[in-house]
């Protein structure tokens, strides 16, 4: 995903089964995204799209890196996870569709809208996932982008 | 819109976070435990109804930039999570009433231009 320079980078790491951190990484993003200036609109996205993925990474994976860039134009978020691939990713895509445990829906997650959250507030939404390898995410938001309903 | 002391008064509910302003406004009022249901649905602004009473509820509104929570059926979290909401000035509220009357005293105070009904 070619795209301007960034102006800002940070990494973040997330471990999976970590419920107790779970949020943590995505209110640090809009915390960040917040104090670069960018539209209210656009934080909030992003946020969305940071919370939805870090607890996919929680509830699925064993690890993930999280890249953040942001440049004048857009944000970039990469999730890169380390866990059990997804075997059907147009089914994972489906509103409603989970595989989450009761231990997941007794937290309040698990309605099965995550990814579609995610796609929803991206611009540009890009997803390869390997059964045995993890999963990767690659999301734009663009700063004075819309979102595709 | 609705008022911070107005929800309190229709839902006979108790501050958890005492310095929130008896004022706050909020645009709307969305009810749910799905956390995901929220990120999805509920506009800027507005305060969530919810039986889920742990940490991710105040994630979840920080995130989606909600203004604040009522703890519907005698729920109330646990002290660290009223100190991460005053933390991240999210005014948390408690009531016993169950989510169907809570959302029906607010929907028939908003209906009725602000005065409530007996």
């Amino acid at each position: 995903m070619a795209g301007a320079e960034a102006t800002y980078r940070k990494e973040f790491p997330v471990k999976g089964g970590d419920f107790a951190k779970a949020g943590a990484v995505a209110c640090e993003i809009k915390e960040l995204l917040k104090d670069l200036g960018l539209a209210v609109a656009t934080v909030r996205r992003a946020a969305i799209v940071a919370y939805e993925a870090e607890m996919n990474v929680i509830m699925y994976a064993r690890e993930a890196r999280v890249d953040l860039a942001v440049s004048p134009d857009e944000v970039r978020l990469t999730f890169d996870d380390r866990g059990p691939g997804i075997p059907d990713v147009e089914l994972a895509l489906t509103e409603g569709y989970s595989t989450a445990t009761a231990e997941m829906r007794e937290l309040g997650f698990g309605a099965g809208m995550g990814l579609p959250n995610i796609k929803r507030n991206a611009d540009v939404f890009a997803i390869d996932s390997e059964v045995g390898r993890g999963t990767r995410l690659d999301i734009i938001i663009r700063t004075n982008g819309h979102v595709t309903p | 819109m609705i008022v911070l002391k107005d929800v309190l008064a229709l839902l006979d509910g108790e501050l958890l976070t005492p310095a929130a302003s008896p004022d706050a406004a909020f645009r709307k009022i969305f009810a749910s435990d799905l956390m995901s249901d929220v990120l999805t649905s509920a506009e800027p602004g507005a305060l969530l109804l919810t039986g889920l009473a742990n940490a991710h509820v105040v994630c979840t509104c920080s995130v989606a930039d909600l203004s604040g929570v009522v703890f519907v059926q005698g729920k109330r979290p646990v002290p660290a999570v009223v100190d991460e909401a005053r933390t991240k000035g999210i005014p948390l509220m408690a009531t016993k009433m169950t989510m169907f009357e809570a959302c029906a005293k607010i929907a028939g105070f908003v209906e009725d231009g602000g005065h409530g009904r007996r």
